[in-house]
């Protein structure tokens, strides 16, 4: 561009405050990158690490307990019973495929609207997306109650020539999900060819100086396993062109992915006939009340993570948190006005069962979930108005903590307020969960703090070659990547 | 040792540069030498190399478009075969198949096709996995995916003279210029 204006035009940078801070701090090298984001993997495991996993592998054991207790006893250990016959396991499974639609948004939504700044943790909230997939998908696989019949879910032939019944958004959501979890391994896996490559190399370069056996043997598997999966990547520029076509495409068919798969867990109840499930209003609000809750889990890891590894605070920096609190802020907001919405429909739509369902939600036996999920999440995102709460670590920490408990709180609220009081007062009742729920659903928090601190020890957390191709040294036209104007 | 390094075949001759602008002036100058098996190696994707290599658009689409197109139909039959034809669901005296009921589950189809018409594809025209490379056995070039960027023109070019490629890359500015056996 400037080559092409005539010499006596002088075009003049654009004044100080309109430049955006740069997106790694402090300039460092492309090496420097590398360097600290593989320096997680390579250097001695940390005490915390150990300590965390034990824990997590702690709790991840009520998992089993649970699962073992239930499946060989039957759903009756959960706390369901009539009129609730969908409790926890269900605003659980909810909740957690929700946190996944964050990562989604971040690698493929931001990557369309070339938010260059997402390069830094779309890595890791990819990572959470398929660990949080996995959690989510075990709750329906188990709730069926006779888990040994759950292939009958899956267009298989059987001895009984019976298929499954396309019409039942139940089935459309096994489709959903499962396309959901596959297509976010293969998008994660992809965006780690090449920085598996440079695992790989690194182990390489070093190989000559590891004289322990132990460090030599540990040094040889990891160029094995470094080297297998990143399937030769050498680099090269022609590779690199379907590389990002490959990567743009994938975005792209992310992107309409995520907006359905979570519209498809809401036609889950929206498709039912039931007062409080049975709204129009469900697809756009289910979507953005997944990605306000998935964005507040990814901070609820990043936070800690950054400040625990050194360095990481150079690439994931108080401007990428203030980004996300703002979009925490407007998908809380649009979570608030979808509240509000759907009182005003209940009261407009002239149903009096409707009506009914939205005062028992706030005023009923049942009214603390709902004024939890109010103050979770529509009064305490409103902090980040101020720019001070955007700002401080600390601060989002704790607030993206209420965002989580009040997300589940939304997904308690819709299964279980619209059910436990429906049409005829004969109906009516309670809800509590059992121990096997509770276990269950605390034992899946270590199932997925385990995955996801293996994934930081193991395979790189931040995408290197994606933050390298942020920086100003990566742009053959800018002064710091070489160019000579 | 010694001896049997006479035999070795050599793959080609590899430059190494330190910033993405040295890189891409050397693969214009190599562009307009006019040779075609030859490559440059880089840690990040680096925005104008395609120009500066004269390459045009990737053709990863085509295999996602046809997959994704499989995909979308394969879901439509399966369920219109499943449901409407090997055992009927009549519901409601309404059509036993129904495009509309039908679609989320034939949209899911195409995405899942579609992403993996995009990986398989480009993995495909990238020839990978491709688990041994002469280059990968160079020491220097280990860190192609640290912080260098390497200009690497191939015996099997037409156009291919050592002596010649060496004094190219020199005049583009590489500080290190070395050949590559197989």
């Amino acid at each position: 561009m400037a080559n092409s204006l005539p010499s006596s035009v002088k075009v003049s940078p654009p004044p100080i405050e309109m430049e955006r801070p740069a997106l790694v701090e402090n300039n460092r090298s492309i090496g420097w990158i590398s360097d600290t984001v593989a320096g997680v993997i390579e250097n001695k495991t940390p005490g915390w690490w150990k300590i965390t996993i034990g824990l997590s592998m702690l709790v991840s054991l009520g998992l089993p307990i649970g699962l073992i207790y239930l499946i060989s006893t039957g759903v009756g250990v959960w706390g369901l019973n009539h009129p609730v016959a969908w409790g926890w396991a269900i605003v659980n499974f909810v909740w957690w495929i929700g946190i996944g639609h964050a990562g989604t948004l971040i690698s493929a939504i931001l990557f369309l609207l070339r938010q260059k700044w997402r390069t830094s943790i779309n890595r890791a909230s990819e990572a959470m997306t398929i660990f949080a997939v996995m959690c989510a998908g075990i709750f329906p696989a188990v709730h069926v109650g006779r888990i040994w019949f759950d292939w009958w879910l899956f267009p298989l032939p059987n001895a009984n020539s019976i298929w499954p019944q396309f019409r039942s958004p139940l089935l459309w959501d096994v489709f959903a999900v499962s396309t959901y979890f596959t297509v976010s391994v293969l998008f994660w896996y992809m965006g780690l060819i090449p920085d598996l490559a440079t695992m790989r190399d690194r182990f390489r370069k070093v190989a000559s100086k590891v004289i322990e056996p132990a460090a030599k043997f540990r040094n040889k598997i990891a160029q094995f396993l470094y080297g297998l999966f990143s399937l030769g990547w050498t680099g090269s520029n022609r590779h690199w062109r379907n590389y990002e076509k490959a990567y743009l495409l994938l975005a792209g068919l992310s992107t309409p992915l995520v907006l359905s798969v979570h519209s498809i867990v809401s036609f889950d109840f929206a498709v039912s006939q039931l007062p409080g499930w049975h709204t129009t209003i469900f697809p756009p609000y289910f979507v953005a009340g997944a990605v306000f809750g998935g964005f507040a889990m990814v901070m609820t890891l990043m936070i800690p993570l950054v400040s625990l590894y050194k360095g990481l605070d150079e690439i994931v920096t108080v401007r990428h948190l203030e980004v996300m609190s703002k979009v925490i802020l407007v998908t809380g907001s649009i979570v608030g006005y979808a509240y509000g919405m759907e009182f005003f429909i209940a009261y407009y739509g002239g149903n009096p069962y409707e009506l009914y369902a939205f005062k028992n939600r706030a005023f009923g036996d049942m009214n603390w979930s709902y004024w939890w999920m109010i103050s979770c999440n529509v009064l305490a995102p409103q902090f980040f108005w101020f720019k001070w709460c955007r700002t401080t670590p600390w601060f989002i920490w704790v607030i993206c903590g209420f965002v989580n408990i009040g997300m589940w709180m939304e997904r308690f609220v819709i299964v279980v307020t619209s059910l436990h009081n429906d049409f005829m007062p004969g109906n009516w009742g309670y809800y509590s969960p059992s121990w096997v729920d509770m276990m269950t659903y605390f034992g899946t928090f270590g199932f997925f703090m385990t995955l996801f601190l293996l994934f930081c020890r193991l395979l790189p957390l931040i995408a290197i070659s994606e933050v390298k191709g942020v920086t100003p040294q990566a742009d053959p036209h800018h002064p710091m990547g070489g160019a000579k104007h | 040792m010694d001896s049997l390094d006479d035999y070795q075949i050599p793959y080609g001759v590899m430059a190494e540069f330190d910033t993405p602008a040295d890189a891409m002036h050397a693969a214009e100058k190599v562009r307009d030498a006019g040779f075609e098996r030859w490559d440059v190696h880089t840690p990040f994707p680096v925005h104008g190399m395609d120009e500066a290599m004269g390459l045009g658009n990737s053709k990863v689409g085509w295999f996602t478009f046809c997959c994704g197109l499989c995909g979308f139909f394969g879901g439509m039959l399966m369920i219109w075969f499943m449901n409407a034809y090997d055992y009927g669901i009549p519901v409601g005296g309404k059509p036993n198949f129904s495009p509309f009921a039908s679609f989320p589950v034939a949209y899911e189809m195409t995405i899942l096709s579609g992403a993996f018409g995009s990986l398989f594809g480009m993995l495909f025209l990238n020839r990978l996995p491709r688990l041994h490379h002469p280059l990968l056995k160079n020491m220097r070039f280990a860190d192609v995916t640290h912080d260098k960027f390497f200009v690497v023109i191939e015996a099997d070019d037409p156009k291919y003279e050592e002596d010649e490629i060496r004094a190219l890359l020199k005049k583009a500015g590489s500080k290190h210029i070395e050949l590559v056996t197989e």
